[in-house]
C-alpha cells in the first residue's frame, strides 16, 4: 500500500470494486479498502440479479450463478398464486460470495489494488476538500491521501456524512430484513416467489429465491416503521413455521436495504457516493447489485476523467448522469413502491383474482401493474413511462 | 454512573454480543451516532439524541431503549 492514491474506494462490495475496475482501466491508480477480513462475505443478500446487467459487467459462469430464473411467483395473502411464465432466462440467482470475488478479481487485474481488513474511520481534508481517509489496519491509524474519494461503504455508510451530505434513510424507507439459506425444502428452482401481506411483510415483502430445488434464500423485509411493532426475524419465523416447517437452516443474517429515490446530492468537493451509500437500491424490489455496478461504472469512469484531465469538479456531473441513466426510473419506481405498500391484504387478493383470469401465455408484469393500479389512474401515467424507458 | 448522551442520560443500549453487524441501524441514525466495525458496535454516546429510529430498524431487536438510563 502507498500512501497516496489518485482516487482510494471505500467498500469492495460490487458497486465499489466496479467503480475500481473502470477507474483503473483508464490508467489511474485506485486503492479499494475494505473493512472486512473477506471481499463478499458475509453474504447480506437474496442473490437474485437481472441477467442483462450482470451479463454487460460479466461472461456468465456456472461458478457463481446458482440457478436461472425464467418465472415469478407472486403469493397474495389468501394463498392464491399467479405465476408468470416469461418463457426465457431473465435472471439468476447468484452465488454472491465467488461472484463479489471475481468483481474484486477483475478489478485488480485492471490495476486496482485492494486491501480488506482496513476500516476507514474518517476523512482528510484540504479546506473544504476531501484530500484522503483515514483509516485502521493491523493496529495502526494510517493515512493515506487522494484527489478523488469514491464512498462505496453500503447501507451503513458514513463516508458521505462525513463529507456534510445527508445520507441517513428515513425508517420508512429502510426495509429491515432478515434471511435464512434454507435446505430440506422443496421449489422450483427457475422461480422467484414473492409472498405480500400484513402479517406476511408489511410494508415490504418475503421472499423465496431458490439456489436449487431443495435450497433457496428464504427471507424478508419489512418497512423500518413496522419494526415498532414487531421485527423481522419475529415475522420471517412465523413465515417459516407456516410454510417450511423442516426447514434446516444453513445461514442466517440480518440486512437492511434503503429503498427510496437516491440521495439528492451524490458527489462533493473531492468525493462522490455510489450503490448503496448512494441509496442507489431500485426501490420497487431492493435490488441493489445490478444498479450499484451501474453507478460504479458511471462513477469509476467519470472519476477518472476528472484526473486524466486534472479538473476535479468534473466529478460533480456524475449526479446528471445517474439520474439520467437509473436515478429517473427510480424516482418512478418508488412512487410505484408507495402505490403498492398501501393497499390492503384484500386489494392485494383482488389483484390476484383478476390476475388469476388472465391466460398464463398473456401474463407480464405491465399487466400485473396494470391490474393492481387500475383504481389509481395516476400510477397508470408512471408504469407507462417505467415501461417505455 | 449513567453514560451521558447529547442531552441528558443515554437511553438507547446494543447488546453487543447479540449483534450481526449489519448496518441497518447506521442507515437511519440521523446523527452518525453509531460507530460499525466488522465485528463490533458502539453508540457515540455525545452524538445520539435518543431519538430510538435504530431501536425500532434492528431487524433482530437486540438495540434496546432503556427508560432508566443506561450505565457507564
Ligand atoms: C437481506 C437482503 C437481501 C437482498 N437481496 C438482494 C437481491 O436479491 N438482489 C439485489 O440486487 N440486491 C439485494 N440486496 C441488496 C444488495 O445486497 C445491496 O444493494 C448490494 O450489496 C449493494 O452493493 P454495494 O457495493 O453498494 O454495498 P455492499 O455490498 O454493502 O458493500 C459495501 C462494503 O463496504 C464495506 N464498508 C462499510 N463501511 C466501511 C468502512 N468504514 N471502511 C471500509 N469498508 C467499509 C462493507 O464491509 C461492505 O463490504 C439485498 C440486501 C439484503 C440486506
Ligand atoms: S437513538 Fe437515534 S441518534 Fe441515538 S443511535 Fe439510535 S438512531 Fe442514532
Ligand atoms: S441493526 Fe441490529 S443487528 Fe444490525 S448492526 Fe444494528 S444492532 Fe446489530
Amino acid at each position: 500500500m502507498k500512501n497516496e492514491y489518485d482516487i482510494i474506494v471505500v467498500g469492495a462490495g460490487p458497486a465499489g470494486t466496479t467503480a475500481a475496475r473502470f477507474a483503473a482501466e483508464q490508467g489511474v491508480s485506485v486503492l479499494v479498502l475494505e473493512k472486512d477480513r473477506d471481499v463478499g462475505y458475509p453474504v447480506r443478500c437474496a442473490e437474485a440479479i437481472n441477467k442483462r446487467t450482470a451479463d454487460e459487467f460479466i461472461k456468465p459462469n456456472d461458478k457463481w450463478i446458482s440457478s436461472h430464473i425464467s418465472k415469478f411467483s407472486f403469493i397474495s395473502p389468501n394463498n392464491s398464486e399467479v405465476l408468470i411464465d416469461f418463457n426465457s432466462v431473465q435472471g439468476y440467482i447468484l452465488e454472491r460470495k465467488i461472484f463479489d470475488y471475481e468483481l474484486a478479481k477483475i478489478a485488480s487485474n485492471a490495476g486496482a489494488e485492494i486491501i480488506t481488513k482496513a476500516y476507514v474511520n474518517g476523512l482528510l481534508l484540504e479546506g473544504q476538500k476531501v484530500s484522503g481517509v483515514t483509516a485502521e489496519y493491523r493496529g495502526q491509524q494510517i493515512n493515506i491521501k487522494s484527489k478523488i474519494v469514491i464512498g462505496a461503504d453500503g447501507t451503513e455508510s458514513r463516508v458521505g456524512r462525513w463529507a456534510g451530505i445527508k445520507t441517513h434513510v428515513h425508517l420508512k424507507n429502510m426495509e429491515s430484513c432478515f434471511q435464512v439459506t434454507a435446505s430440506n425444502i422443496s421449489v422450483e428452482p427457475d422461480t422467484l416467489y414473492f409472498y405480500f401481506g400484513k402479517n406476511v411483510s408489511p410494508g415490504g415483502y418475503f421472499w423465496v429465491f431458490p439456489k436449487s430445488c431443495t435450497t433457496a434464500n428464504i427471507g424478508l423485509g419489512i418497512s423500518g416503521l413496522e419494526g415498532k411493532e414487531k421485527s423481522a426475524l419475529a415475522y420471517l419465523n412465523d413465515n417459516l413455521a407456516r410454510l417450511f416447517p423442516h426447514a434446516s437452516i444453513l445461514t442466517q443474517v440480518a440486512g437492511g436495504v434503503p429503498c427510496s429515490i437516491t440521495l439528492e446530492k451524490i458527489t462533493s468537493n473531492g468525493i462522490m457516493l455510489l450503490g448503496d451509500a448512494a441509496r442507489q437500491v431500485n426501490p420497487l424490489s431492493g435490488g441493489g447489485i445490478a444498479s450499484g455496478m451501474i453507478g460504479g461504472r458511471i462513477a469509476g469512469i467519470i472519476a477518472a476523467e476528472a484526473i486524466r484531465k486534472n479538473k476535479l469538479d468534473h466529478i460533480f456531473t456524475y449526479e446528471k448522469a445517474w439520474y439520467n441513466e437509473r436515478g429517473k426510473m427510480h424516482e418512478v419506481f418508488n412512487r410505484l413502491k408507495e402505490g403498492i405498500y398501501s393497499f390492503t391484504d384484500e386489494d392485494f387478493n383482488k389483484i390476484m383474482e383478476k390476475f388469476q383470469k388472465v391466460p398464463l401465455s398473456k401474463r407480464t408484469i405491465g399487466k400485473l401493474f396494470r391490474i393492481a393500479l387500475a383504481n389509481k389512474p395516476s400510477l397508470l401515467i408512471d408504469i407507462s413511462k417505467v415501461f417505455l424507458v | 454512573m449513567y453514560r451521558m448522551a447529547k442531552k441528558g442520560k443515554l437511553l438507547i443500549e446494543i447488546l453487543p454480543d447479540k449483534c450481526d453487524f449489519c448496518g441497518c441501524c447506521v442507515g437511519v441514525c440521523p446523527e452518525d451516532a453509531i460507530e460499525l466495525k466488522e465485528a463490533s458496535i458502539r453508540i457515540i454516546d455525545s452524538f445520539c439524541t435518543n431519538c430510538s429510529k435504530c431501536v425500532w430498524a434492528c431487524p433482530i431487536e437486540v438495540i434496546k431503549f432503556n427508560k432508566e438510563g443506561v450505565e457507564a
